[in-house]
């Protein structure tokens, strides 16, 4: 839910503090240890992790500190299919939520501005999801969008589906997914930027002869880019991560498991401590990567 | 004739979109209520049993996990809270070195997906050889509420007038009482709304648990485990319950600020 978050922070003037003073020290220290101590020093022996050979003993789930950068050859040989996947099933998904997304937060931040309390009430339609358990709404997609199910028997009826096909368990199953989870994450980072949209700009550019058309294209996205930014963010990395939609009890099937799924797997399932490891530092790194040069080419540096 | 059909496309795309946004929620709502035998994925009919009988599944299965997500989102929410709160006053109010890694520290957790979180936490317990229990747990989840806490709380600081606390020192206020009779409550709301958050955040968490969880059963982790061989329809009734709770409460946030902000444009 960081939505707000991003989206806020883009816009606001940071105000400049005045005083120095030891009584800052003491109160970042406490927090910032703790995330010393539990997200960075984590990170950290993850990364040693990665590098872990099995122990000489042969013995399963033991490993001691080596060099083994092997590691990665054998996880990006083994799952190349899972890491291009990841990424491949995270992107067609942000790119759906920002399409589902962009008119329903237009909506509401634009044409509801008259009636503040239907804004609100519908921006709580929004994040209704949030309250209900994550994997209670995706097994209910799984039994919506079952084989029995009304939606795809009448699909199948009227001939838009192959009799002998499936939704579920399917890649197009796990993007749906995706998409429905963390199109809340799309929205409200564009109500936020959309609601503060200077109508007299769009005004402005029509007063010019501009074509509706265009006004959208060369007024209200690029006034709106903060969101989008903001939204994309918060809806590629977590989806990229993401292993419950891909899990086979879910919406996934045996050809459409996720970079989260493996980790998952060789974590807590095999022990294989230093290949999930090393694919969790090759999922960590190629999203900063993504990230830095998408906010750097986006022009919004300060997300915080 | 262009103009009504796109005056009217707009809204009619807006109430598709939120109900579509609605489905899997009235779904898990109604087969809450669903006389449902081992598994709950045909309709047997209506009954309020399960609503009634909650904790008499699996012997109590469902409210033991409950219980220990109730558990972990109140410990985590109040390390969280009182982490994440004095690091945002400190970053709005005072000047210090290393100002630009802070941040980034604060950044940093949001930006990284929970799988390696997870997987990071639970290697380094693995390595110090710190048994996975509650108390992985309730860590876990501190760790990644404390950057949300910060940009909840940070906003209201940034937006707190520094003159009611000078006319506060002026009358000669100690620091202490400045601080518990001024500043504090005037930070209320936004501290509430940062612990709101952590403890949905923790609520609901799934991916960061089920790496540090070790046997504890959390209720995402339940319905998790539960999903292969069938979720109980009493699943379906705690998380029905927390929605409606969830909804009273922002529902009526929303209602009385909305009113707030009517008496205040009134009276001003």
């Amino acid at each position: 839910m960081a939505f707000a978050a991003f989206a806020t922070t883009t816009s606001e003037a940071e105000q400049v503090p005045r005083r120095k003073s030891p009584v800052a020290l003491l109160l970042l220290l406490p927090g910032i240890l703790y995330l010393v101590l539990f997200f960075l020093t984590p990170l950290i022996s993850l990364l040693l992790t990665s590098f872990q050979a099995p122990s000489e003993f042969g013995d399963i789930g033991q490993y001691t500190y080596a060099f083994r950068w092997e590691n990665y050859l054998q996880v990006v040989t083994d799952y190349l299919p899972h890491i291009l996947r990841s990424f491949g099933f995270a992107l067609i998904a942000t790119v759906l939520a920002l399409v589902f997304s962009y008119p329903l937060a237009y909506f509401i931040g634009v044409t509801a501005r008259p009636w503040p309390l239907a804004q609100s009430l519908m921006l709580v339609l929004v994040i209704a999801p949030f309250f209900i358990s994550f994997l209670l709404r995706t097994l209910a997609w799984k039994q919506i969008l079952s084989d029995e199910s009304f939606i795809i028997t009448s699909l199948k009826a009227v001939a838009l589906m192959a009799p002998d096909a499936h939704f579920t368990g399917t890649p197009a199953a796990v993007i749906f997914g995706l998409t429905y989870n963390f199109i809340p994450f799309m929205t409200l980072p564009l109500y936020t930027t959309l609601e503060r949209l200077d109508l007299r700009y769009l005004e402005a550019a029509s007063d010019l002869y501009a074509h509706p058309v265009e006004v959208f294209r060369k007024v209200t996205i690029p006034l709106s880019m903060p969101g989008i930014v903001a939204g994309t963010l918060l809806t590629f990395i977590p989806a990229a991560g993401d292993y419950v939609n891909a899990s086979r009890d879910f919406l996934g099937g045996p050809d459409s498991q996720m970079i989260g799924n493996v980790i998952e797997a060789n974590f807590l399932v095999l022990q294989n401590y230093p290949a999930a490891a090393a694919l969790s530092i090759i999922l960590m790194s190629v999203i900063l990567i993504i990230v830095s040069i998408y906010v750097k080419r986006a022009g919004t540096e300060e997300l915080l | 004739m262009r103009v009504s059909l796109g005056r009217w496309l707009l809204p009619v795309y807006a109430v598709l979109a939120l109900l579509f946004l609605m489905v899997p929620i009235v779904y898990t709502f109604i087969f809450s209520f669903n006389d449902s035998q081992k598994s709950n994925i045909t309709w047997r009919g209506f009954t309020f049993d399960k609503w009634l009988n909650v904790c008499n599944v699996q012997n109590g299965a469902v409210c033991e996990a409950f219980g220990n997500s109730l558990i972990i989102g109140a410990s985590a929410t109040v390390a969280a809270t009182a982490l994440g709160t004095m690091i945002a006053i400190a970053i709005v109010r005072y000047r210090f070195r290393f100002r630009s890694k802070v941040s980034l520290l604060l950044f940093l957790p949001m930006a990284t997906p929970e799988v390696v979180l997870g997987a990071g936490l639970a290697a380094q317990f693995l390595s110090v050889g710190v048994p996975k229990d509650i108390v992985t747990i309730i860590l876990a989840h501190t760790m990644f509420c404390i950057s949300f806490v910060v940009v909840t709380v940070k906003a209201r600081v940034a937006s707190l007038d520094p003159a009611l606390e000078e006319a506060g020192r002026d009358l000669y206020g100690s620091p202490g009482q400045v601080f518990l009779r001024i500043t504090f409550p005037l930070l209320l709301p936004g501290i509430l709304a940062a612990a709101l958050l952590s403890f949905a955040l923790s609520f609901d968490d799934f991916i960061i648990t089920n790496f540090n969880s070790g046997a504890v059963t959390t209720f995402p982790k339940y319905i998790y485990i539960s999903a292969s061989r069938g979720i109980p329809a009493e699943a379906n009734v705690v998380a029905s319950a927390v929605f409606i709770l969830a909804l009273v409460i922002v529902v009526s946030a929303q209602v009385s600020s909305a009113a707030r902000a009517k008496r205040l444009a009134k009276s001003g």
